[in-house]
C-alpha cells in the first residue's frame, strides 16, 4: 500500500486532488481510499488530504502518519506546518514552486527525493482560478504521475475529465504540462 | 459495476437500488450529500419516488411513518442533533412496526459544536425498538441498506433499521464500491407488500389507545421480533452472499480462533484494528478483532461463543454512557457473565479524534501488561 499526504491551503483543491488521484489509480484496477482531514475548511487555511492506493482491499481508516509521498501545493507551508512528520526514509516530496529541487532541504534523516514544478504558472496559463489564487490541484497530479509512476498521466487526465465538470480539458492539459515540466 | 464513492453516495445509491417509494429528509452536516444526491436522482427521473421536502427531522420521520403506514417503502437520513430531534418518532415508528430504513451519519452531540464521528447519537436511541447496524466501509453501507429492507420487511420482524456510518471516516471518504446490477438487486429484494396498511376501503387504525390489557403484549412481541431477527439476519446474509458474494452476519470475527487478546469494536475503528492485529501477529502477539455489526438485536450468544475461551477482551467504544462505562463494554460484559476473561473498556475517538494503528497497539499493550480495568481513556490530554 502506498500512502500519499497532500498539504495545501483552502481553495487550492487539495481535497479534490486526493480524490482525483484515487480515481486515476482505480482506473488502473487498484483499490483506493481518499479523504480530507475533515476540518471546516476556510480559504487560505492549511488543509490536509489523504490518498491510499493498494493492490488489496483497504481496511485502515485513520489519518496517514507515515506517508510514502508528500504533495505540497503551497511552498509557504514549509516551516508553517510540520510537513515532513512521519515521511518514510527515501520518500518523495512533490512541491509546487518555481524554484529548483536543490533549493529545498528537509531533515537529513528523511532523505526525501524532491521534485518541483511551477503549477501556479501552469494553472494561470490555462485560466484555472485567478492569477492571484490559481487552482493547481489538477496540474500537480501530473507531477505526481511523473515523480512516482504510481499512475499513468493518461489515467490522471481521464480522471480529471470525469471529476472536473468545469474547464475539464484545460485541467487535463495542465496536468500533462506539469508532467512534462517536473524537475528532479 | 464498481465505482469510487463516498459513504454518503453509497447510502444514497443503496436507497435508490432498493427502489424506495418515498424519501423525506432534512439536511444536516455531514449527512447533507445523501439528501442532495437523492433529490437529484428523484428530480432527474432515475428513481420514481416521492421526495418530501420537510422543515425538520421530526417532520422527516413523521412523513416516512405516514407513507410507510399506507404501504410505501421509505428512506430517510440524518446525524446527531437531527436524530435527537426525531427521538419521539423513533419510538413511534418501531412500536407501529414500520420497517423504515434510516442512514445515520454518526456525529458527536453538541456542545461543543462538532461535526465529527462519535456514536453517542445512535446509542442514545438504543431502547426504541429499532435495529441498529454499524458499518466498517462504504460497500457495507450500500449492502446494509439493501439487506435492512429485506430483514425489516419480513412479516415476522416488521421493524425499522438504523444503518450507521462514521462521520467523515465513511461519509466523506472515497472507496471502491460494487453497485451490482439492478436485475440482481430486484431478484434479491422484491417490492414491499405489507400485510396491514391504512386503506380507506378497509378502515383500520395504527397506534390507537392501548390499555394495560394489551400494551404489555405489544412490547413482548417487539422483543420476540428482535429475537427472531437474529435468525432472519443470518438467513438473509446467506442469501446475500449467494447472490453478491459478500457475507454480513451479526458479528464479524477476525483472527479470533487462537487469540489471547481480542479487541471488540464497531464502525471504522474495526478496520484499523484488523490492520493493527495483522502487524501484531507478525511480532508473535496473538491478537484478534471481533467487530459487532448489530447493536440491536444484540448478538450476545454469538459474542459469548467466540470469546468464552479468550483470556483477555478489550472493548473500544467511540461513545460513553456518562456515569458508567462505554455502552458496548457494558453489553459485552453482560453477555460474558461467568466467563473468566480479563475485561478492558477503552474510550477512544470521541468527537472525531483519530484512532491510529499506534493507539490500537497501545490498547493491546495495556491488555497484555495491566490488570483488567473497565474504563480506560485513550490519549486523554491534561485537562486539569
Amino acid at each position: 500500500m502506498v500512502e500519499i499526504r497532500f498539504h495545501g491551503r483552502g481553495g487550492q483543491g487539495a481535497v479534490k486532488g486526493s480524490d482525483i488521484l484515487a480515481m486515476a489509480a482505480f482506473k488502473e484496477g487498484k483499490e483506493v481510499q481518499a479523504f480530507p482531514s475533515f476540518g471546516v475548511e476556510r480559504r487560505g487555511a492549511p488543509v490536509t488530504a489523504f490518498t491510499r492506493i493498494s493492490d488489496t482491499p483497504i481496511r485502515i481508516h485513520c489519518y496517514i502518519y507515515d506517508p510514502d509521498i508528500l504533495v505540497i501545493l503551497d511552498p509557504t507551508l514549509i516551516g508553517a506546518v510540520p510537513l515532513t512528520d512521519g515521511l518514510k526514509p527515501g520518500g518523495k516530496v512533490i512541491l509546487n514552486t518555481s524554484r529548483q529541487p536543490v533549493d529545498f532541504s528537509f531533515p537529513a534523516t528523511r532523505e526525501p527525493k524532491i521534485y518541483t514544478v511551477d503549477c501556479s504558472s501552469i494553472a494561470v496559463r490555462y485560466g484555472l482560478g485567478t492569477p492571484q489564487a490559481p487552482i493547481i490541484n489538477t496540474a500537480i497530479l501530473g507531477s505526481v504521475a511523473k515523480a512516482t509512476g504510481l499512475v499513468s498521466i493518461e489515467s490522471v487526465m481521464e480522471a480529471i475529465q470525469e471529476k472536473i465538470p468545469h474547464r475539464s480539458a484545460e485541467n487535463a492539459k495542465a496536468a500533462r504540462e506539469a508532467f512534462d515540466e517536473t524537475r528532479d | 459495476m464498481k465505482k469510487v464513492l463516498t459513504g454518503n453516495f453509497a447510502a444514497a445509491y443503496g436507497a435508490t437500488a432498493a427502489r424506495v417509494n418515498v424519501i423525506a429528509a432534512y439536511p444536516i452536516t455531514p449527512q447533507t450529500t445523501i439528501v442532495e444526491i437523492l433529490s437529484e436522482i428523484v428530480a432527474n427521473g432515475e428513481l420514481k419516488a416521492e421526495f418530501v421536502k420537510v422543515e425538520s427531522e421530526h417532520s422527516a420521520l413523521a412523513a416516512c411513518i405516514g407513507a410507510q403506514a399506507v404501504g410505501a417503502r421509505t428512506f430517510t437520513a440524518t446525524s446527531a442533533q437531527g436524530l435527537a430531534l426525531m427521538h419521539e418518532l423513533i419510538h413511534w415508528s418501531a412500536r407501529a412496526r414500520l420497517p423504515i430504513v434510516m442512514a445515520n451519519v454518526n456525529r458527536a452531540m453538541a456542545p461543543g459544536w462538532s461535526i465529527w464521528a462519535d456514536a453517542t447519537d445512535s446509542i442514545s436511541e438504543r431502547d426504541t425498538g429499532w435495529m441498529q447496524i454499524y458499518c466498517e466501509n462504504n460497500q457495507e453501507v450500500f449492502d446494509s441498506i439493501l439487506m435492512s429492507y429485506k430483514i425489516g420487511e419480513n412479516p415476522d420482524i416488521m421493524l425499522p433499521t438504523l444503518v450507521n456510518l462514521d462521520a467523515f471516516f465513511l461519509s466523506h471518504t472515497s472507496q471502491v464500491v460494487d453497485l451490482y446490477s439492478p436485475e440482481e438487486i430486484d431478484a434479491f429484494l422484491p417490492s414491499y407488500k405489507p400485510e396491514h396498511i391504512l386503506d380507506p376501503d378497509k378502515p383500520s387504525s395504527f397506534g390507537a389507545l392501548t390499555s394495560p390489557e394489551h400494551y404489555y403484549e405489544f412490547s413482548y412481541k417487539i422483543q420476540k421480533a428482535h429475537e427472531e431477527a437474529k435468525k432472519v439476519i443470518q438467513t438473509v446474509a446467506g442469501e446475500f452472499q449467494k447472490t453478491f458474494g459478500r457475507f454480513y452476519g451479526l458479528v464479524d470475527p477476525y483472527r479470533c480462533e487462537d487469540a489471547e487478546c481480542v479487541l471488540v469494536c464497531y464502525g471504522t475503528i474495526a478496520g484499523t484494528a484488523k490492520e493493527a492485529v495483522d502487524a501484531l501477529r507478525e511480532t508473535g502477539v496473538k491478537a484478534g478483532v471481533l467487530r459487532i455489526r448489530y447493536f440491536r438485536p444484540f448478538p450476545g450468544e454469538e459474542i459469548r461463543r467466540i470469546l468464552e475461551h479468550v483470556p483477555k477482551v478489550g472493548v473500544i467504544d467511540r461513545s460513553i454512557s456518562y456515569g458508567n462505562r462505554g455502552p458496548f463494554f457494558t453489553e459485552t460484559r453482560d453477555c460474558l457473565s461467568g466467563v473468566q476473561a480479563g475485561l478492558y473498556g477503552f474510550i477512544a475517538g470521541l468527537g472525531g479524534r483519530d484512532v491510529s494503528l499506534k493507539d490500537i497497539q497501545g490498547m493491546v499493550d495495556i491488555m497484555r501488561k495491566d490488570t483488567p480495568n473497565p474504563l480506560i481513556w485513550i490519549g486523554v490530554k491534561d485537562v486539569c
